[in-house]
């Protein structure tokens, strides 16, 4: 692969990368999240093996399959199927809770939207030193994933449906990923592994926090988990 | 000989409690397999003994759901294995402490695990602590299979997931790879999800959400610093199989480009202060610390706490031969200090007292990363002497709260009275443990502050250390307040509620290892010189 074709392949990935996080903050309906944050995982997943056909490392190549395996199959189908059984629950009770949608979320759209630039415009800001170590296309590219983390945060506290944090938390895992590929061509694999059996660890448990929370409150909104304070 | 012999010690404190855990999953499975189920009613896919059951969906719909309690015999020896790993923690700090003497470290799986003074230290702590929290759990169960809250299974799950939650803490502490030790940290998060939740009432459910979310995403921020101490090393020419060991990083931090270490490290203090309870993402701490089991509580403040500041220790090293030691200390002063006023502020108007002994864990743990601050040998040593008094003290303190839970029924600081009269020895314990909290002589955490305010006066830092002294004389009086009125005063009624000394013999323990450790160090004192040498104090 020549350098050129290289750096614009990559470069097109991360830029889906980034959209797709935008999108996640632009759209309301979750069916409609989850399958954008599934897109974005075939945008990560695209970074390593892009880097490892560049660099002849075929390890990198496997390994960016699994994150793809990981981040564009299982875990989005995991928020599916949460999100299948909360509507379902809906359907049985006759009322319409609203479950499948971020009805209100906590900054409106347009907002949401002008804060996700502040954020990427924050991300280039600090990433200048990481940058100028050592200019490679990689490492140019790698504001991306930060602005991605900014927003996964973002969204993690924004958003007032259960499933709508799961999916900040994800994003915000994402970015990370992203930004260890594009600056060091990922961690050890032993660390990779890891995290990512952690990361799944966390989305099975939030999944079944989810389902108890629509038990014990009847609703996954977190503005009603107001029980404890002091 | 030795080779094998320190593979054995390192991997020991792991994979011990994963042994246990793993015994207690098909003990808990074997009576399983006839035809009921310890499935409630509810058709979730439940994490039936910690693990997905497969055919859950089908069988756990069977009206019987309720099983037969677990034999006596079987339930008494289930209750005695639990302290198998403890012990085993133990035995193996004290076999490592021998040969960590004089700054050597042990080494196994190509660098992978690794035991110095600092280690030994920590996992004795978490020994320790384990021992207490451990011996008070089948009291704990005991109550909450009399309150027939324990469905069959939730006794076997318990089990499992404190047992995993050892193993992650201990995985922590003797492993030098900071990737794999931010995964071991946030493993804790994972298996303690369900011992926070264990109720499903509004009240756990919404701590165990809050817990998962902002320790999760807290410390996600602590991988990315890693992330990027890990690409300043591979520029600094570091090969990629060391670029993330910790003694590799540690001897060559000055070569690590200073504006992203600044950066990672940053995003690590932020990152590991969020489990170690630390503002600014400390919001999980009451609410999780209030609403776990009694041991669970014991365990997550009084270890869990203090493995994941350990974890800051090691940065610290970096971060100090890279940037200077103003930066970090300047960093973990301002975020002591804010956990401090904060926790202070919150105390003043507690109603809870599992609250309230959570909040005084963060002043805790404040007071430990003042220490670290300071820096030098004395504040140093002090700080890990803090560290493992507080274990001892607040594992005591949030058993005897939740015994105190069971005789009362309440948690609210109000309507506990008298206790001393009702329940002497229980009473006492709690009263005891309070004082040692509190810092009152004999107990270990005078000696400790004694020590940090002593240090952080001679290093100059006097103003952050008056500061601090203000805001813990202020928890002071919050506390003291708190607990005279629920100790002292007549006991509602003529007859003494009190604990069968089975259930106490745990309490007494901690009480008086925390009282020697405050009398004299014996032949620990070495070990805590080494360990605060390792991490800087030179």
């Amino acid at each position: 692969m020549s350098e050129g074709l290289f750096t614009q392949l990559l470069d097109l990935a991360c830029g889906a990368f980034l959209l797709a996080a935008v999108i996640v903050l632009w759209r309301r309906e979750l069916t409609a999240i989850v399958r954008v944050f599934a897109l974005q995982g075939v945008a990560l997943a695209a970074i390593p093996v892009l880097l490892g056909v560049h660099e002849r490392r075929w390890d990198l190549v496997v390994v960016g399959v699994g994150i793809g395996v990981l981040r564009a199959g299982l875990l989005p189908y995991l928020v599916r199927r949460a999100l299948t059984a909360l509507t379902a629950g809906q359907q049985r009770y006759g009322t319409d809770t609203g479950e499948s949608r971020e009805t209100q979320p906590l900054v409106n759209v347009a907002a949401s939207l002008l804060t996700a630039a502040a954020l990427t415009l924050l991300a280039y800001a600090v990433a200048r030193p990481l940058v100028e170590l050592d200019p490679t296309p990689e490492t140019q590219a790698l504001p991306v994933g930060l602005a991605v983390v900014l927003i996964g945060f973002f969204t993690l506290v924004t958003r007032r449906r259960a499933l709508s944090q799961v999916v900040g938390f994800l994003l915000l895992d994402n970015g990370i990923t992203a930004t260890a590929f594009l600056a060091a061509a990922g961690v050890p694999l032993i660390v990779e592994l890891g995290v990512s059996f952690d990361v799944l660890l966390a989305v099975l448990v939030l999944q079944i926090l989810t389902t108890r929370m629509r038990e014990a409150f009847g609703t996954t909104d977190i503005d009603d988990l107001r029980e404890l304070h002091d | 000989m030795g080779e094998v012999s320190s593979v054995l010690l390192l991997t020991v404190p792991t994979a011990l409690p994963l042994a246990v855990a793993g015994a207690y999953a098909l003990a808990g499975l074997r009576p399983r397999t006839g035809s009921v189920l310890a499935v409630p009613s509810t058709a979730e896919p439940v994490m039936a003994g910690g693990r997905p059951a497969p055919g859950t969906d089908g069988a756990g719909r069977m009206p019987t759901a309720v099983r037969e309690a677990p034999p006596a015999q079987g339930r008494h020896l289930a209750d005695w294995a639990a302290l198998v790993s403890p012990a085993g923690i133990l035995a193996c700090a004290v076999l490592l402490a021998l040969r960590v003497s004089g700054g050597r470290a042990l080494r196994a799986y190509s660098g992978l695990l690794r035991a110095d003074a600092l280690t030994v230290w920590m996992l004795l702590v978490v020994g320790a602590v384990a021992l207490i929290a451990c011996a008070s759990a089948p009291a704990h169960l005991a109550d909450e299979g009399e309150a027939g809250r324990a469905a069959g299974g939730s006794v076997w799950r318990f089990h499992i997931l404190v047992q995993a939650f050892l193993a992650a803490m201990c995985l922590a502490v003797v492993t030098a790879n900071l990737g794999v030790l931010w995964v071991a940290i946030e493993a804790t998060t994972i298996v303690t999800a369900f011992l926070v939740g264990h109720r499903r009432t509004r009240t756990s459910v919404e701590a165990a959400w809050k817990y998962v979310v902002i320790c999760s995403a807290g410390i996600a921020l602590a991988f990315l610093g890693t992330v990027l101490i890990y690409y300043a090393a591979r520029q600094a020419g570091i090969g990629e199989a060391w670029a993330l060991d910790w003694p590799t990083l540690a001897a060559r931090a000055d070569r690590l480009d200073p504006a992203v270490t600044r950066l990672g490290i940053t995003l690590v203090v932020l990152g590991f202060g969020a489990k170690a309870g630390l503002v600014p993402l400390h919001a999980w701490l009451p609410d999780a610390h209030s609403q776990a089991p009694a041991p669970v509580s014991a365990l997550m403040s009084g270890v869990l706490l203090s493995v994941a500041f350990a974890a800051l220790l090691r940065y610290r090293m970096i971060a100090n031969a890279a940037l200077g030691p103003d930066f970090t200390r300047v960093l973990l002063t301002v975020i002591a200090l804010l956990t401090l006023a904060l926790a202070a502020a919150l105390m003043l108007a507690q109603r809870d007292y599992k609250r309230m002994l959570a909040y005084s864990s963060m002043e805790h743990m404040s007071l430990i990363a003042l220490g670290t601050a300071i820096g030098t040998p004395l504040a140093l040593s002090a700080a890990l002497l803090h560290i493992a008094g507080h274990g001892l003290a607040k594992s005591v303190a949030f058993c005897a709260s939740g015994r105190i839970l069971h005789l009362t029924g309440t948690a609210r600081i109000g309507r506990v009275r008298g206790l001393l009269a009702r329940a002497p020895m229980l009473g006492g314990a709690f009263g005891l443990a309070v004082a040692a909290l509190l810092a009152f002589p004999p107990f270990s955490l005078f000696a400790s502050e004694l020590g940090i305010a002593r240090a952080g006066f001679t290093a100059g830092m006097g103003w952050p250390v008056a500061i601090a002294l203000f805001l813990v004389l202020t928890a002071f009086a919050a506390i003291t307040a708190r607990t005279a009125r629920m100790i002292l005063g007549p006991g509602p009624g003529p007859h003494a509620d009190e604990e069968p000394s089975s259930n106490l013999w745990p309490l007494v323990l901690g009480l008086a290892a925390c009282a020697a450790l405050g009398i004299t160090l014996g032949p620990l004192a070495g070990l805590l010189t080494t360990a605060a040498h390792t991490i800087g104090g030179r």
